[in-house]
């Protein structure tokens, strides 16, 4: 994909040599047509899940064979990749799959949210928004909104081809009795450009105000199920709600340790053995900037919260 | 005076399959027209197919051929043709009949069995419920009996529950199969009164009545079944 | 009864085969609005078959249903585009199973089941929505505290009467039912039937009730169907077809029934 964001020369990270005996991006060309004609289709019917032919992977189902194959059918040499998993640059699962990328292209890596031309991400859409000519590309585990409350395929299908969501709401329904609002945390159900119903991934509903009227491309692929779905730049996207209990997203009352962000999503941390915890962004990159731009430094706390922040990320998996 | 119910050339034969099709000829060109204002008293041996009769002309049993014609809401129907949606519509508005025996709805107090004919046309509640207690009095069914269920009410109990619902109502025509064989002399009495005054009201009656005191006092004419059967 | 001139639905020579094997066959009645009509007839008679080809549960083989909608007047249903189908079968139409976990939605509240058809046809306010639960399970007398609880907690007669509720919320003018009181208790089928009858009258519903109880349609019913190896061999109004049946196989049937 050629590179539109045309970036500084002086802000253009180094290029690292391919590895022998493997295509460019893993996938052979014949894969990466299918895919990209997959993308095209996805993109013509907005929020529609589409079949793909999902290839074998070097990591497991589940780890996000999906969102990696279409990022492998769209890069080219002139890419610049970020990928995150919860916000995150550097948790192992992130270091993996750029490891993979850059054994594979040699394309240049950026933790800098507005540097890159891909985003591959895991549970989270980056707090700095994004511009026309970027493309995100989420992990999804199960593609489909309805499956918890309709496990057979059929019906999910004639459900979206009528648009007879009566189903979803019923869900919706169930959380206010039972809980007095709408509890769903995450991955909570949207409806795409006025039509079709669709599942975000299992980002924390504080994110989906973000995809609605993006001016970036967004991208779902889901490997183990098989479907791949879009929504094109500038689409309308909406939460499902009642007209008496309206959408709403989360909000702390601490700000964030690091940066004082009182904005953004928080991860809590558990910061020693006696359970003190502190709140701080989830999005590195995003924390990082703030830091910087305040010149605030770290936080007096005596901790080292990288360390912890990689912990986090490996319990969390 | 105007007629309100034919009956013409009516046949009607049983036929028992569980018994080898062994076959009944009850009736036989049997014709029979009543004005508003008659009481016709229907008469012959026991088992000549008297009740059969007036179950023939309610729409309850269907005969092999011939024709029972209703004067319904300004227009003549044939039952034996009509669909049932017809006949349920007579049987609400033109047609009463009083049954040897009750067929007791379970669970629904004797009250709301004689208010139903009314309130099903539309009246409310409260002045069905007038009308029905007004009845019930007359014909000495104790109050404390109002509130339960027909069910485990004595024979004589139960006609008067019967009466009462055919009597709520002013129907054209009413049929009465033995209206007073449950009853005592003085309810007996007051039934003969009630039926009187429907007659006075210009409604066509058919009946059977075993008692010689009752069929005098009513009938302003007789049918002899056995007769009609050898035509 | 008041009469519209059309009738509610007209069903014309409506067979069902699977395979060489005849379900029913040459079925043809029409229905009034506002009436109950019982399909009695024992096992194997094809009624469940004909019941579940008239609700489009299952496709017919050959024949014609037609059915007067509310604001388009008659249609061929069986021609209707499937979307349009859905609609009038969660709308219009209702259809109530012998047994009531076929019927519900096991895993979601009393409260979701009523409320999944007013959801499905876009209501979009939760209040609306809450204010329907608690009318209609008073109607069909379940505590209304028990709005939140799953189903599974229910009996049988409560689920049965949830799962009329869940049909009647939208207020339909034909409902199916397939031996609605098979399985209860007598004393709870009796509250049933006297519920059922209470809502007949009450809303002018159409039913076609399914059984093998003739109790149940002298009570229900005025007119009857009566069924035997999927074919029609007797109808007519409900007291006459009992009182003076004429098939041999209705006098089997009524001389069967042990009088309590």
């Amino acid at each position: 994909m050629r590179n539109p964001l045309k970036l500084q020369s002086k802000e253009k990270p180094k290029k690292t040599p391919i590895q022998e005996g493997y295509n460019f991006a893993y996938l052979d060309e014949g894969t990466k047509r299918m895919i990209r004609r997959t993308i095209l289709k996805a993109i013509a019917i907005p929020g529609h899940q589409v079949p793909f032919g999902s290839r074998e992977m070097p990591l497991p189902l589940g780890w996000g064979t999906g969102g990696i194959q279409i990022t492998a059918s769209l890069i080219g040499p002139d890419d610049v990749l970020k990928v995150i998993d919860q916000g995150a640059d550097d948790t192992t699962n992130a270091v993996s799959i750029k490891k993979l990328f850059i054994k594979t292209t040699g394309v240049s890596i950026t933790e800098k949210t507005e540097q890159a031309t891909l985003i591959q991400t895991r549970h989270r859409i980056p707090e700095t928004p994004l511009r026309e000519g970027q493309v995100i590309i989420f992990q999804v585990p199960i593609p489909e909104p309805l499956r918890f409350l309709e496990p057979r395929e059929t019906e999910t299908r004639k459900i979206h081809a009528l648009a007879d969501y009566g189903l979803m709401y019923v869900k919706l329904y169930e959380d206010i009795a039972t809980h007095g609002r709408i509890a769903t945390a995450f991955m909570y159900p949207v409806l795409v450009h006025h039509r079709y119903i669709a599942s975000p991934s299992p980002i924390p509903r504080f994110d989906n105000p973000k995809m609605d009227r993006m001016p970036a491309l967004q991208l779902f692929g889901a490997g183990r199920e098989k479907r791949i779905y879009a929504i094109p730049p500038y689409t309308t996207v909406k939460s499902l709600d009642f007209e008496d209990h309206p959408f709403e997203v989360e909000r702390w009352d601490q700000e964030c340790a690091l940066c004082g962000s009182k904005e953004s999503y928080l991860d809590e941390i558990i910061k020693d053995d006696l359970g003190g915890r502190l709140f701080v962004c989830s999005d590195t990159d995003y924390c990082q900037k703030r830091r910087e731009r305040a010149k605030k430094g770290v936080s007096s706390e005596v901790v080292d919260i990288e360390a912890l922040r990689m912990r986090k990320g490996d319990e969390t998996r | 005076m105007e007629i309100r119910l034919q009956a013409v050339d009516i046949h009607k034969t049983f036929i028992l399959h569980l018994q080898g099709g062994k076959r009944l000829n009850v009736l036989k060109r049997v014709d029979l027209t009543v004005e508003a204002g008659e009481c016709v008293a229907l008469t012959g041996p026991s088992g000549i197919g008297k009740s059969t009769f007036l179950k023939i002309l309610y729409g309850n049993y269907k005969p092999d051929s011939g024709r029972v014609l209703i004067y319904h809401l300004g227009q003549w129907i044939n039952t034996v043709e009509a669909e049932p949606y017809q006949i349920l519509d007579i049987r609400r508005s033109t047609i009463g009949y009083v049954s040897q025996f009750l067929r007791v709805i379970p669970r629904v107090p004797a009250i709301e069995i004689v208010m139903e004919p009314l309130q099903r046309l539309g009246l409310s509640v409260q002045e069905c419920r007038v009308r029905a207690e007004e009845l019930l009095r007359r014909l000495n069914l104790s109050e404390s009996l109002w509130t339960v269920s027909p069910t485990t009410f004595s024979g004589g109990e139960q006609q008067r529950v019967n009466l009462a619902r055919s009597l709520i109502y002013p129907y054209s025509i009413l049929l009465l199969d033995e209206p007073t064989a449950s009853l005592d002399e003085k309810n007996r009495a007051i039934v003969v009164q009630l039926i009187q005054e429907a007659k006075r009201r210009g409604t066509a009656v058919v009946g059977v009545f075993h008692d010689r005191t009752v069929r005098e006092a009513l009938a302003t004419r007789y049918f002899n079944l056995s007769m009609e059967e050898s035509g | 009864m008041t009469h519209l001139k059309e009738p509610l639905l007209k069903v014309m020579g409506v067979t069902k085969y699977f395979g060489d094997r005849v379900g029913c066959r040459d079925i043809s009645f029409e229905l009034w609005p506002g009436e109950v009509l019982g399909i009695v007839g024992e096992s194997g008679s094809g009624k469940t078959t004909l019941l579940n080809t008239l609700s489009f549960h299952l496709e017919p083989t050959r024949g014609t249903i037609l059915y007067w909608m509310e604001e388009e007047g008659p249609v061929n249903v069986g021609q209707l585009p499937e979307s349009k189908k859905r609609h009038l079968m969660r709308t219009e139409w209702g259809m109530v199973r012998q047994n009531p976990r076929e019927g519900l939605r096991m895993r979601v509240s009393a409260g979701a089941n009523i409320g999944e058809r007013l959801m499905a046809i876009g209501v979009r306010h939760y209040g609306r929505i809450r204010a329907e639960v608690q009318r209609w399970l008073e109607r069909v007398e379940i505590d209304t505290d028990r709005a939140n609880d799953l189903p599974e907690t229910f009996s049988g007669g409560m689920l049965q009467r949830l799962q009329i509720a869940r049909n009647l919320v939208s207020r339909p003018r034909l409902v199916f039912m397939d031996e609605p009181t098979g399985g209860l208790d007598v004393s709870v089928q009796a509250r049933l039937l006297d519920l059922l009858r209470a809502l007949v009258a009450e809303l002018h519903l159409s039913l076609i009730i399914v059984t093998h109880d003739l109790g149940v349609v002298r009570l229900l019913s005025h007119r009857l169907l009566v069924m035997r190896q999927g074919e029609i061999v007797e109808s007519g109004l409900t007291d006459q077809v009992l009182d003076d049946p004429h098939h041999p196989y209705t006098q089997l049937l009524v001389s069967s029934v042990i009088q309590a």
